[in-house]
C-alpha cells in the first residue's frame, strides 16, 4: 500500500495578499462581496481571535458591530474571496486563542497594544 | 470501482466559494475476473485494488494469477455489469467518473463499540440537575406494565453501533484528477481515513453544465473536467473508450477558467 498523498499538497496555497499576524492584533479584511451581479469590496474590521490551521487554515475576527453585538467573521487564508488585510494595531496578549473576549464588553474587551513589535 | 479515503479538505470555486470535499484514492482498479449468467447465473465484474496486506495468500496469489496480474491487489470487490464489454486484466481508473456527475459512496462506518441510547437513538436522557443521581444518560422507560407484560421487539435500546457498511448516495463529483488518481468528492463519506470505500454511478442525472473547481497546485498535472454533455455514458463502470478524447475537450473547456 503506498504512502497516502498529504491532502496539504492539495490545498490551495496561502493568500499572498495576507501578511503574517497574530492573535490579538486588530485587522481591517477587505473582502469580496457578490450583490447580485455586482461585486464589490467590504472592509470587515475588528481583534484576531483566533487563527487554526497552516496555509489552508482560517482566522476569525471579532467586532463590536454598532448595536453593541459582538460580530465574528471566519475567514480562509487560502481563499480568493479576502482582497486584502490591513494590520491596524499589533496587540499584547499571552494566549494563542481570545475566547475569553467573548464574555467582555466595553473597556474590559480591549487588547494592549504591543510595545515592542515582535517580527510576525 | 474500489478506492481509499484519504480524508477531507477544501477546495474553492472560481467564485472563491469553499467546498467541503473528501479525497477518495481511487484506482486503478484491474478487471480480476468476469461472472457470466451461464456460468455463475449473474452478470458481474470482478475488479481489483491493492491495499490492505502486501503480501498475499497463496489463494489470493492463485486468484490473480489466473487473471495474468503481478500487483498484490489485497482488496476485491464485485460490481454489477453494465453491459459493456469488460476484459480480464483491463485497468479502469478515476477518469471512469467525470467531474459534475453523481455517485453513491459505500464504505464501512466508523465502529462505536456498545454505545448507549443517547448517541446510538438521540435519546434526551435525564435531567442534570433536581435531584438526579446516576440518570443524566439513562435510556428512561422501555414500555408500559402489565399490559402488554412484556417489551416490544424492536424497542430502542444500547447496542452495538457503528462498523456496519453505509452508502452515501447521488454525492457530487467536484474534481476527478486522474494525474494522482484522486477522486474528489461533496461532503462526507463513511469511515474512517484510509478506509477501503466503494464508488459507483450515482442515479442522479449528471450535472449538465459545471465547471470544476480548479486545484492551485502543481502545473504539470492535467486535471480532467466534465464536457457538459459527454458525462452521461461516462458513467460506465468500465473504462470508457473515448477518455483520452474527452481529455482535451474538458481541456479546452478548463483553459478560460483556469487562470485568474
Amino acid at each position: 500500500m503506498p504512502a497516502p498523498i498529504d491532502l496539504r499538497t492539495l490545498a490551495a496555497p496561502r493568500n499572498p495578499t495576507i501578511p503574517e499576524f497574530s492573535a490579538g492584533d486588530s485587522v481591517r479584511v477587505h473582502v469580496r462581496v457578490v450583490e447580485g451581479d455586482r461585486e464589490r469590496v467590504q472592509a470587515f474590521e475588528g481583534v484576531v481571535i483566533r487563527i487554526r490551521g497552516g496555509a489552508a487554515g482560517t482566522f476569525t475576527v471579532r467586532r463590536i458591530a454598532s448595536n453593541g453585538v459582538g460580530v465574528e467573521r471566519t475567514f480562509p487564508f487560502n481563499g480568493s474571496r479576502v482582497e486584502k488585510v490591513d494590520i491596524t494595531r499589533r496587540g499584547r496578549v499571552r494566549r494563542a486563542k481570545l475566547y475569553y473576549l467573548r464574555g467582555l464588553t466595553g473597556r474590559a474587551a480591549r487588547v494592549k497594544e504591543a510595545r515592542r513589535v515582535t517580527g510576525g | 470501482m474500489i478506492g481509499r479515503k484519504l480524508g477531507m479538505m477544501r477546495l474553492y470555486d472560481g467564485a472563491g466559494r469553499a467546498r467541503a470535499v473528501t479525497v477518495i484514492e481511487l484506482g486503478p482498479n484491474r478487471v480480476t475476473q468476469l461472472r457470466t449468467p451461464e456460468r455463475d447465473g449473474y452478470a458481474a465484474v470482478q475488479l481489483g485494488f491493492e491495499a490492505g496486506r502486501k503480501r498475499l495468500t497463496r489463494a489470493q496469489r492463485g486468484h490473480l494469477r489466473r487473471a495474468r496480474i503481478d500487483a498484490p491487489l489485497g482488496v476485491l470487490r464485485e460490481f454489477p455489469a453494465n453491459g459493456d464489454a469488460a476484459e480480464v486484466g483491463e485497468v479502469v481508473t478515476v477518469d471512469t467518473f467525470s467531474a459534475g456527475a453523481y455517485v453513491n459512496v459505500t464504505g464501512v462506518s466508523k465502529g462505536r463499540g456498545f454505545a448507549g441510547g443517547v448517541k446510538r437513538w438521540n435519546f434526551r436522557g435525564g435531567p442534570k440537575t433536581h435531584g438526579q443521581s446516576d440518570r443524566h444518560r439513562a435510556p428512561g422507560s422501555v414500555g408500559a406494565g402489565t399490559t402488554p407484560g412484556k417489551v416490544w421487539r424492536g424497542q430502542h435500546m444500547a447496542g452495538h453501533m457503528g462498523a456496519r457498511t453505509t452508502t452515501v448516495m447521488n454525492v457530487l463529483v467536484v474534481l476527478s484528477d486522474p494525474a494522482r488518481n484522486l477522486l474528489f468528492v461533496e461532503g462526507s463519506v463513511p469511515g474512517p481515513n484510509t478506509a477501503v470505500v466503494t464508488v459507483m454511478p450515482g442515479r442522479r442525472a449528471p450535472l449538465k453544465q459545471y465547471t470544476p473547481p480548479t486545484l492551485v497546485a502543481p502545473a504539470e498535472l492535467e486535471l480532467h473536467a466534465a464536457a457538459p454533455v459527454a458525462a452521461e455514458d461516462e458513467l460506465a463502470e468500465e473504462m470508457a473508450d473515448d477518455a483520452s478524447a474527452d481529455d482535451i475537450a474538458a481541456d479546452d473547456a478548463n483553459d478560460g477558467e483556469a487562470r485568474e
